[in-house]
């Protein structure tokens, strides 16, 4: 195990391509520590102009949903489509949303 | 000097221009060796990002000085057409990744020796570039605002590996130790001053190296410090690299990068 526990934790890497935009995942990266880990996106992420702002968290603090809980997760929500703000009439005014 | 050129506009003397070009360009191609040989992944992009702003810097300077040059003169001529002797680069960009060896033994590339270089030059050429942007020479004066930028960044990337080998492991402490002990007597060649260096002083378009010295020791020191670094007491032989005298390094660093462009002249892609 002690090899397990020399290699460098992952890390989740967002970017921000411009201002007011969110930041986006935009994938992952080892690191030996969160101040590492940004120096290293920036180097690894960032080559062609991709953002403004980045923020990095280690993976194992993402708790994610579980690929064969997708059937009661997000089936259910399949057949609402009156969940959708579709049935609208939106005034021209109004232009594109 | 005819009179036309004096009414020209302040420029910085071709050889103090070679000599800022060659460093960024012998230090880039040598960083470069490390590209699909990086010690993990990220670190690999890191030292190929490093090495491109370099590279992008000489050709800046390169570009400038061939239009000083004139005859023809291009960035290409200069970066692959000079001999080791006309290279004003400063002996410690051209150093192996790794200690002294005789001659041209192979060694494994260390990255310590890497990180150790990086970090004493952009140092040095952090307050090089700032004090530069007051150059009387415009277009030197641009270039070093950009670099200024980048090199923050490189003095950021090696000073931060500095400290974490440095205070690492017994086996990383004493690697980056050696490596400190090997390179730092090449920077006393920061402290003297070339002819080339002289006249860009005097005419307000360089920079006399030895009026940043106190801030650059300041810098070192505290890095060393925080690094659990001992600083060697350099003295010795003074290279004179920036002046045309190189270790029997460099010719192996031209052999590579020139080979192709000496191969196929004139060739385009």
């Amino acid at each position: 195990m002690s090899d397990v526990s020399r290699e460098w934790p992952l890390w989740e890497v967002f970017i921000r391509s411009k201002q007011g935009l969110e930041h986006k995942h935009c994938g992952s990266l080892h690191a030996a520590d969160a101040r590492q880990a940004l120096q290293m996106a920036r180097d690894v992420y960032t080559r062609r102009q991709e953002g403004v702002s980045i923020w990095v968290v280690p993976s194992a603090l993402i708790t994610a949903s579980e690929p064969e809980d997708k059937a009661e997760f997000f089936e259910p929500a399949g057949d609402k489509i009156y969940r959708h703000p579709s049935f609208y009439d939106i005034p021209d005014e109004v232009g594109h949303m | 000097m005819d009179a036309a050129r004096q009414d020209g506009p302040e420029t910085a003397p071709l050889d103090y221009l070679l000599h800022l070009a060659d460093n960024a360009l012998v230090l880039g191609q040598r960083n470069a060796e490390w590209c699909g040989h990086g010690p993990v992944l990220e670190e690999d992009i890191a030292m190929a990002n490093t090495s491109l702003d370099l590279i992008g810097q000489a050709r800046l300077l390169y570009q400038h000085a061939a239009t000083l040059s004139g005859s023809g003169t291009t960035e290409d001529s200069l970066a692959y057409f000079r001999d080791a002797g006309q290279f004003r680069n400063y002996t410690l960009m051209e150093l192996p990744h790794h200690g002294p060896l005789a001659g041209t033994a192979a060694a494994d590339r260390d990255y310590a020796t890497t990180i150790a270089r990086n970090f004493l030059y952009s140092a040095l050429m952090r307050l090089v570039w700032a004090s530069l942007q007051d150059s009387k020479d415009a277009q030197l004066a641009a270039i070093a605002a950009k670099s200024l930028k980048e090199t923050r960044y490189h003095l950021r990337h090696a000073r931060d590996w500095l400290v974490r080998l440095g205070d690492g492991t017994a086996e990383s402490h004493s690697r980056m130790q050696a490596a400190l002990d090997h390179l730092m007597p090449y920077t006393q060649e920061f402290w003297t001053v070339s002819p080339a260096e002289a006249a860009a002083a005097s005419s307000g378009t360089g920079v006399d190296t030895r009026s940043v010295r106190e801030a650059w020791d300041r810098e070192v020191a505290a890095a060393l410090d925080e690094a659990t670094l001992h600083r060697p007491q350099p003295g010795g032989y003074v290279p004179r690299g920036k002046e045309g005298v190189h270790s029997e390094h460099l010719s192996y660093v031209l052999a590579e990068m020139q080979g192709l462009a000496r191969q196929h002249p004139g060739a385009l892609w």
